[in-house]
């Protein structure tokens, strides 16, 4: 979803592996054992196995995976707080994997932060001096140091909470804390651990929206772990699902609805729901038929009609501008008064959407009349496809299309 | 019963081996460790008991509370009279460069044994070991090694005292949250940065509280100590023991409690404190 796509961080072949006997379990596992297979061998835990990725800049990148899948210890080979047992990591163009340990200090010093789920922050300093503690780790002089951390603290609203201590604040505001001492650095790459996790529902949503709209004006590079789906779609432009350690599925939150690669992605997207996610674009036929006002009149209009066994059409301009529909009826009426044109019975004021609407923003527009609803360009005007009105309720309540057919026979016979 | 195997010889044929070839460094340690020692006797001594009561008592009103400061007040002012006040004031320095000397060994090794596995392994059993042992077992090696007095008093004072300063500081540092120790690394601090910034500070409280338990076990140790003449107030519990002078055993018994509560009470405030 990222306009200009550059690429901030790649990772090739990434493995980690838990316990004493590395380089055995990396033998077994590239002779394709399984994780099982090899703690019951070696008494090695396979935390990451073979993931290739890659996030883009100003991206926000969301892993997610149950508990024990391999998130944490995934992100935490980006900084490498766990050294990587084999594949490499290219942040910036530049593999930290084969780095010397000064210069990977400077890499965590300057260009990625981490927030963390218990926040991590220092008991014993102020809100200032746990924000900039960032800055000091990197020897910054004093004033320019609390000068940062200040406009850091105001940027997540915490402006005149400098001097509490971190006990005094609630868990969203210390968790903001951890934030601004992350933003502090002014870092390219933002590593957050299920930093919203530990907090209670309500807050946790607000913080959600707080870090898109930070997001939105800061556009960090973000990777943002998290457990649960719902987090995970409202805040990935991409989503990466893991479990045992290998990469499950890479793609956005539609992607990974409405075209789950395993069973196990499967599993995990049922739970949602689906009405806030799945869109216009998703829903759409593109192929259909339409009228193009300039060259077809109301004859070869019940033509088409007939031959697709359809009652309505959309019509379109000559560089394909959505203009409007056309029912079969007005056409027949049309035709007997010996109209040659379509624009006397073209119904304009119908329904449209551009592709990023949700079904739930959609289905407001179903009507009696059961006119499909009409895809066009955000920019251009131009016709994209349709939304057939029983798509949109197939969508919207899961029944497939014979519960639907019953329904509506059982609603007849009453 | 007769005698099968002589170990007592052979320890004797090694302590003497030692003695001769080691001899610079225990010289060293020797000379050293008696400058130090009556440096601050010294020290305690030059200065006007009333102006040590005064400073005593001033610092445990202000940093501790108002009871402790009148018990110091009162305590010591006892002992001034009681006529225990030099013996007092050996005692004192003795358990000063004791635990001094004991903190500065004992810290270090008790971060080492919080960050490296292969040291907790050695440290630990002996460090289980030290505190099975009976206190005065401590003046066994110490007599061995540099006779009788104060030197060889410190010596197993500064062993006796030392388990609880490893053991708290080691506990105190594998404390610290993992996440804010993770934080720490994440944002690039270096070794030092981490000990001093981040591990050093979350521990202090507990490492404070093994601070007071050495200072008490001095003071324990430095009684028993009057046993090979290190002087003090040890000595004269020993002189009115072995006298059966119910009078004189009381009072200097005495004055080793006031002494023992006096610093106690204040050791304690002071790591409570942030
Ligand atoms: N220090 C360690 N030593 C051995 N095994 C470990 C260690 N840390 C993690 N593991 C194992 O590696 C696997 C991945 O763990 P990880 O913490 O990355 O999972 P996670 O997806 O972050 O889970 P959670 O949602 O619980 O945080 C698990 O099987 C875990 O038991
Ligand atoms: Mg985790």
């Amino acid at each position: 979803m990222t306009s200009n796509k550059n690429l901030k961080i790649k990772v090739e072949d990434l493995t980690l592996i838990f316990g004493n006997n590395k380089t055995e379990a990396l033998k077994l596992l590239n002779k394709g054992l399984t994780k099982e297979e090899i703690l019951k061998k070696t008494n090695c835990t396979v935390g990451v196995n073979k993931a290739s990725f890659e996030i883009f800049e100003g991206e926000m990148f969301v892993i997610m995976g149950l508990s024990g899948s391999g998130k944490s210890t995934l992100l935490r080979c980006l900084n490498r707080l766990i050294e990587p047992t084999d594949g490499d990591v290219i942040i910036n163009g530049r593999n930290i994997t084969k780095e010397s340990n000064e210069k990977l200090l400077d890499t965590r010093r300057t260009e990625m932060s981490m927030v963390f789920q218990n926040f991590g922050l220092l008991p014993h300093r102020t809100v200032l001096d746990n924000a900039a503690f960032g800055l000091e780790i990197r020897n910054e002089e004093k004033n320019s140091r609390l000068q940062k951390a200040q406009e850091a603290l105001e940027t997540v609203g915490l402006k005149g909470f400098e001097n509490q201590m971190p006990s005094q604040l609630s868990g969203g505001m210390q968790q903001r804390v951890g934030l601004a001492r992350a933003l502090a650095n002014n870092p390219q790459v933002l590593l957050m651990d299920e930093a919203f996790s530990a907090l209670d529902p309500l807050i946790r949503s607000d913080m959600q929206d707080e870090l898109l709209e930070l997001q939105s004006k800061l556009k960090k590079t973000i990777v943002f772990i998290t457990h649960d789906l719902d987090e995970a779609i409202k805040l990935g432009d991409r989503i990466l699902i893991m479990k045992d350690g290998i990469i499950e599925q890479i793609g956005t939150a539609e992607d990974i609805l409405t075209n789950p690669a395993s069973d196990y992605v499967k599993a995990f997207v049922e739970k949602v729901d689906r009405k806030n996610i799945i869109t216009a674009g998703s829903l759409m036929f593109k192929k259909v038929a339409a009228c193009h006002i300039h060259k077809e009149g109301p004859k070869a209009a019940i033509h088409k009609m007939r031959d697709l066994g359809n009652d309505v059409l959309p019509v379109l301009s000559e560089d394909r501008t959505f203009l409007g529909l056309v029912w079969l009826r007005d056409c027949l009426a049309a035709e007997k008064k010996g109209e040659k044109s379509l624009s006397s019975i073209l119904k304009s004021e119908v329904p449209s959407v551009y592709m990023h609407y949700t079904v739930e923003e959609m289905l407001p527009l179903i009507t009696e009349s059961r006119a499909p609803i009409t895809v066009v360009d955000e920019n251009t005007g131009k016709f994209l496809g349709i939304v057939t009105q029983s798509s949109l309720i197939i969508e919207s309540t899961r029944f497939d299309k014979n519960e639907i057919i019953e329904l509506k026979e059982k609603a007849k016979e009453q | 019963m007769e005698k099968i195997i002589d170990i007592g010889k052979y320890i004797e044929i090694i302590v003497n081996w030692m003695t001769v070839n080691f001899k610079p460094f225990f010289d060293l340690i020797k000379n050293s460790g008696n400058a130090f020692i009556e440096g601050v006797e010294w020290l305690l001594l030059s200065i006007p008991f009333y102006i040590i009561i005064i400073a005593l008592t001033a610092l445990s009103f202000f940093k501790v509370n108002k009871s402790t400061a009148a018990t110091t007040l009162l305590g010591l002012t006892l002992i001034y009279l009681l006529g225990f006040w030099q013996e007092t004031m050996e005692t004192l320095a003795l358990i000063v460069v004791s635990t001094v000397t004991a903190l500065i060994i004992a810290i270090p090794v008790g971060i080492w044994s919080a960050k490296n596995k292969m040291a907790s392994k050695i440290i630990r059993p002996i460090l289980d070991f030290m505190q099975t042992m009976p206190a005065f077992v401590y003046l066994i090696p110490a007599v061995l090694f540099f006779s009788i007095g104060k030197l060889p008093g410190a010596f197993a004072t500064i062993i006796f005292a030392m388990p609880p300063a490893v053991r708290l500081t080691t506990l105190g540092i594998q404390q610290v949250p993992a996440e804010v120790v993770e934080a720490a690394r994440a944002f690039g601090a270096t070794k030092k940065q981490l000990l001093f910034k981040v591990e050093l500070p979350l521990a202090i409280n507990t490492i404070l509280a093994g601070v007071n338990q050495t200072i008490m076990m001095a003071l324990s140790m430095v009684v028993i100590a009057g046993m090979i003449a290190a002087g003090g107030l040890g000595e004269k519990v020993l002189e009115g023991i072995n006298n059966l002078n119910i009078g004189l055993g009381f009072e200097s018994g005495l004055a080793v409690v006031i002494l023992a509560i006096i610093l106690d009470r204040t050791t304690q405030a002071l790591g409570k404190k942030k």
